[in-house]
């Protein structure tokens, strides 16, 4: 499908970062005019991925997150959000609601459910040691100035 | 601050305020649990009015609030969460564990 635009931003995976990357994403949306329930959607899905590339994919280690959000034509919006940390061993598990490796640190274990719930399509590339992508996908409702 | 500490008789009031991801909860754990130990409250409301954004980090948040609460027998209700933090708690099934209160908010209710 037709790229209408396109960012990357890497930055380093500290969890200050979990906001700018709401920030970020909000800031390219707006030329594509979401509804609130939208933005706030896509927000929320963004914080989660970015969230488990802080807490579970750089658990032992340091490096960065690449953000990658592109408008697509058709009104859709792709977003991937990938690493370069300890990776998933079994992504169906990990994919579960309330499956979590970090209980102690009060983890839910529903951040791929929210990301699910809020998005068109979720899909999940990880290999152990070598990082982890999170692509999601969701279609913009046409704006009602715009229907005519 | 992202949390404002309120005591009502036996009631404590966690007034949270601004955006409650993974960062910004960790804080307010501490202030809320410090809260707890020191008054022993029978109820904890968490005061959502003031929430601009929640991801799951808020649902873990409330969890072990509640966690706490039921560990002294009292119990947690979620006071005024804005509709798209009532939709990521409704997804968590959380008010199987705290009552979720759409209106009015503590504040509203103690002036």
């Amino acid at each position: 499908m037709k790229t209408i635009n396109s960012m990357k931003f890497t930055f380093p995976a500290i969890s200050v970062n979990e906001q700018t990357s709401r920030a970020i994403v909000s800031a390219f949306l707006v030329q594509a005019d979401p509804t609130i329930e939208e933005l706030a959607d896509i927000r929320t899905a963004v914080s989660e991925a970015v969230t488990n590339a802080v807490v579970h994919g750089y658990r032992n280690s340091s490096g960065n997150v690449e953000l990658c959000i592109k408008l697509l034509a058709s009104r859709e919006i792709y977003i991937r959000v990938k690493d370069k940390g300890c990776g998933i061993n079994d992504i169906k598990k990990a994919m579960e609601p309330l499956y979590t490796t970090a209980p102690q640190e009060e983890r839910a274990g529903l951040g791929f459910a929210v990301m699910q719930s809020f998005m068109d399509s979720v899909h999940v590339r990880s290999k152990p040691d070598s990082g982890t992508a999170v692509i999601m996908r969701k279609k913009l409702k046409t704006p009602p100035c715009r229907t005519s | 601050m992202p949390v404002a500490m309120q005591s009502e008789n036996s009631c404590l009031v966690a007034s949270l305020s601004g955006e409650l991801d993974h960062h910004s909860v960790r804080l307010i754990r501490e202030e809320i649990d410090t809260a707890i130990a020191e008054q022993h409250p029978s109820q904890l409301a968490l005061d959502f009015s003031g929430v601009t954004f929640m991801d799951s980090s808020g649902i873990g948040l409330i969890l072990g609030r509640c966690k706490v609460m039921g560990g002294i027998g009292g119990t947690t209700t979620i006071y005024s969460p804005p509709p798209h933090i009532k939709r990521v708690m409704r997804l968590s099934g959380i008010e199987r564990l705290a009552k979720i209160e759409s209106t009015p908010s503590r504040k509203e209710q103690s002036n």
